[in-house]
């Protein structure tokens, strides 16, 4: 078994997996055996920066929320784009003019249709 | 079992380090207190200003501000306590983990300080919760703090771990909660937690 080339590093992942499970072994023992619990109602709730915490911490949220998400990554993504283009603008060829026109159309498409779908009435 | 102090002294000397279970567990737990990121009024910019490069709190081992009371073993209530306030100081200090210490810093965090005559500030934090240092100073420089904090780390380290006088956490008997008061309509509901704070004896009170 020792003469197996995979042996030195068997024993190293042992060592390595012990190294970094034994010491959260020994805090979990050390809270368990020495640490002085003592829970109370008041302790155990949850935390809200010191005010009683209203409801449930799993809340869903509208979704809304999600479309108002996607539509703002898209003119975030074309802000990012938009800014080189626009400094780069008067050296710039026809091809990669077309090309910078055919992103925004497709994004403004987008637009137009999250527009007539009535995704921008909140509702 | 303690050990002569002269004889500890004698044996330092010769290079032989002589300490005792107490000792040791009380130099750890003063030796690393960590604060809650917690400030009330003025006297927070003084506790912030102990914590930076010029006065270095971290010198003592609490310049961990944990902005979370579970992982929080010092409050520091740096400030006027309006009655608004108190219920969420008193509910943060139950909230923190034992061992837990609480400094009283400025003549308001004290006794209510300029304020005390205000209908809506609480007249000293020791009416709720038990206070282990008390800070003179309105506002008390960063010295000041660090003189406090000394001073509790002396405490710490002077308290036995068993018998009488030891520290709450290790006394299952005492209690780990301080009721939180309520918004009454004239003042706070109680107007103070009996069992920190007995109240003084005056001309209008006394039985």
């Amino acid at each position: 078994m020792a003469s197996n080339p995979y042996f030195a590093l068997t024993v190293l992942f042992v060592v390595a997996l012990g190294f970094g499970l034994a010491p959260l072994g020994l805090a979990w023992l050390w809270a368990k055996i020495f640490s002085p619990a003592k829970p109370n109602e008041l302790k155990n709730a949850t935390y809200e920066c010191g005010l009683v915490s209203k409801g449930d911490a799993w809340v869903q949220f509208h979704s809304g929320y999600y479309l108002y998400a996607i539509i703002f990554l898209i003119f975030d993504v074309e802000a990012v784009f938009l800014l080189p283009f626009a400094a780069a603008f008067t050296g710039l060829s026809l091809a990669p003019c077309l090309a910078m026109l055919v992103f925004l159309l497709l994004l403004v498409e987008g637009l137009a249709w999250a527009w007539a779908k009535g995704v921008l009435t909140w509702a | 079992m303690a050990v002569d102090e002269k004889l500890k002294i004698e044996l330092g000397k010769q290079g032989v380090l002589v300490t005792t279970l107490q000792e040791l567990y009380n130099w750890g737990r003063r030796s690393s207190v960590w604060p809650m990121n917690f400030g009330l009024a003025c006297c927070a910019i003084e506790m912030i200003a102990t914590t930076m490069a010029r006065y270095d709190i971290a010198r003592f081992g609490a310049e961990v501000f944990r902005p979370s009371p579970r992982q929080a073993d010092m409050m520091i209530i740096s400030g006027t306590v309006t009655k608004k306030m108190a219920p969420q100081v008193v509910r943060l200090y139950n909230q923190m983990g034992e061992p837990r210490y609480v400094i009283a810093m400025g003549a308001c965090a004290i006794s209510g300080g300029p304020f005390k005559q205000g209908y809506n500030v609480l007249k000293g934090i020791d009416r709720y919760i038990p206070v282990d240092v008390h800070i003179p100073g309105c506002p008390p420089r960063p010295e000041a703090l660090l003189e406090a904090f000394i001073t509790l780390q002396k405490k710490i380290d002077a308290q036995p771990l068993t018998g009488e006088g030891r520290p709450r956490f290790l006394d299952a008997e005492a209690p780990g909660e301080f009721p939180v008061p309520d918004q009454g309509q004239h003042d706070l509901e109680p107007p103070s937690n009996r069992s920190v704070w007995p109240v003084p004896i005056t001309l209008g009170n006394r039985e």
